[in-house]
């Protein structure tokens, strides 16, 4: 089965290792991502003020590439999910919006039709925008991932951490409960994992804060793996590479302002996945991970 | 804090641009507090965010606009899930932030030139273009 996939531009790049383990347990799981043919950021934040139409241009330009190659497209970042999601969302609810986008993009096409010769069609919110885990969940089924698995994560403690892209506005995101979310707990359950549940799951970790005020980033993501550490979590899982670099390598800063701190190691779900389905090697890579999580899964013979 | 309240201010033509790009109705918060409540960077800013909706329901538009509180908030939109009227707080923030980033009425938060070498170089992608998006404009 084929699967339009949008990368977006941080797993593109720094986030490699979250890429090439979605890929590779993708494979394993019957589904080839097609990456998009052509794509571009999707401008990282969704505008919360009700006159902008340009903020939105970038993810529905990315929506209408992906509209050309199939009826849905997957993607991995939380950023992402979020303002692919919420840009299709004002496209199907806002005619006067979809309209102004699409001007936009008919712009566009003329411009550049002859090198890349772009079909002429508006876009209009014909593409379903899923989240990786719903993939595994409503297109696999997580009974089938189950089928696929070479080794189950037997009592390795692990923390899901939602966060707040994935989650929130509940009336838009349409992904799971707010406050009682419980698709990465089953996703973890189908692993075999022993799943911590935890006060601060689905708190904020300072997110694109820690640009203009580290320490204020830091007061949140300290937080957050405070609060797991608190219910004995031995690795943290995310779905968000900024959630990654705040919980993982800020790790350092929250050494040096809390007595006794002890490290947790963060890691992205599918590099916890492509280990139970057997893919090792390059394919899942922790060399860029602050607190290194081989330790602990050794411990569990699970390297 | 000393305020001097104008019954034409009370609801003047700024006030409603407020309540017209965030898209709420700012009579309809009653105060509760659980926006205040839930957000996780509320000791960070200077007026919590229950009070700058009260403080905007009696006019004082300048006192919400110069607030530390706008810039500190992380749109994690937690206040807005939390409020039992349904009255979005992240979405106020960020008309706020944007009728003084449109008018530049103050420096940004954040400026390209001075984020750090080593953030450009470490942090997500996502970060940098988030921070500048809702923080330079």
């Amino acid at each position: 089965m084929k699967i339009p996939y949008y990368p977006g531009c941080t797993l593109h790049e720094r986030a490699l290792d979250f890429d090439v383990s979605a890929r590779e347990c993708a494979k394993a799981v019957g589904v080839e991502l097609e990456e998009l043919p052509i794509w571009t950021c999707c401008g990282a934040v969704f505008p919360l003020v009700s006159d902008s139409v340009m903020e939105i241009l970038a993810p529905v330009r990315n929506l209408s590439y992906a509209a050309r190659e199939g009826d849905k497209v997957v993607t991995l970042c939380s950023f992402c999910y979020h303002v692919l999601k919420r840009a299709n969302k004002v496209v199907r609810d806002d005619p006067e919006k979809m309209e102004k986008a699409n001007l936009f993009l008919r712009a566009d096409t003329d411009a550049r039709e002859e090198i890349e010769s772009y079909t002429k069609e508006d876009y209009e919110g014909q593409v379903d925008v899923l989240h990786y885990l719903e993939m595994l969940r409503d297109v696999v089924g997580y009974d089938e991932v189950k089928k696929k698995l070479r080794r189950t994560l037997d009592g390795l403690r692990v923390a899901p951490y939602y966060g707040c892209m994935l989650l929130r506005p509940k009336k838009e995101m349409e992904f799971d409960d707010p406050e009682q979310p419980s698709i990465f707990e089953e996703f973890l359950e189908t692993l075999g994992c022993d799943v911590v549940d935890f006060a601060m799951k689905t708190e904020c970790c300072g997110g694109f804060q820690i640009v203009a005020d580290e320490d204020l980033a830091v007061q949140c993501s300290r937080n957050v793996v405070g609060s797991a550490l608190k219910n004995d979590a031995e690795i943290i899982v995310t779905t968000c590479p900024l959630c990654r670099y705040n919980l993982d390598k800020k790790q350092h800063e929250m050494e040096k302002s809390v007595r006794g701190f002890k490290k947790i190691p963060v890691v992205y779900f599918t590099q916890l996945l492509g280990i139970a389905l057997g893919i090792g090697g390059e394919h899942i890579d922790f060399s860029d991970n602050y607190v290194d999580p081989r330790p602990v899964l050794a411990e569990k013979s699970l390297l | 804090m000393r305020l001097t309240i104008k019954s034409e201010e009370l609801r003047d033509d700024l006030i409603k641009r407020v309540e017209d790009l965030s898209r709420q109705g700012l009579l309809e918060c009653y105060q509760c507090g659980k926006c205040s409540a839930g957000c996780p960077v509320v000791n960070e800013m200077d007026i919590i965010p229950s009070e700058v909706i009260r403080l905007l329901q009696i006019g004082q538009l300048d006192e919400a606009l110069n607030s530390k509180t706008i810039w500190v908030c992380a749109s994690c939109l937690q206040c807005a899930s939390r409020c039992p009227k349904g009255v979005e707080f992240s979405n106020i923030c960020d008309a706020l932030r944007q009728m003084v980033l449109r008018k530049r009425l103050s420096i940004p938060r954040v400026d390209a030139d001075e984020v750090s070498a080593i953030m450009v170089s470490d942090a997500p992608q996502m970060g940098v273009v988030g921070a500048l998006r809702k923080l330079n404009g």
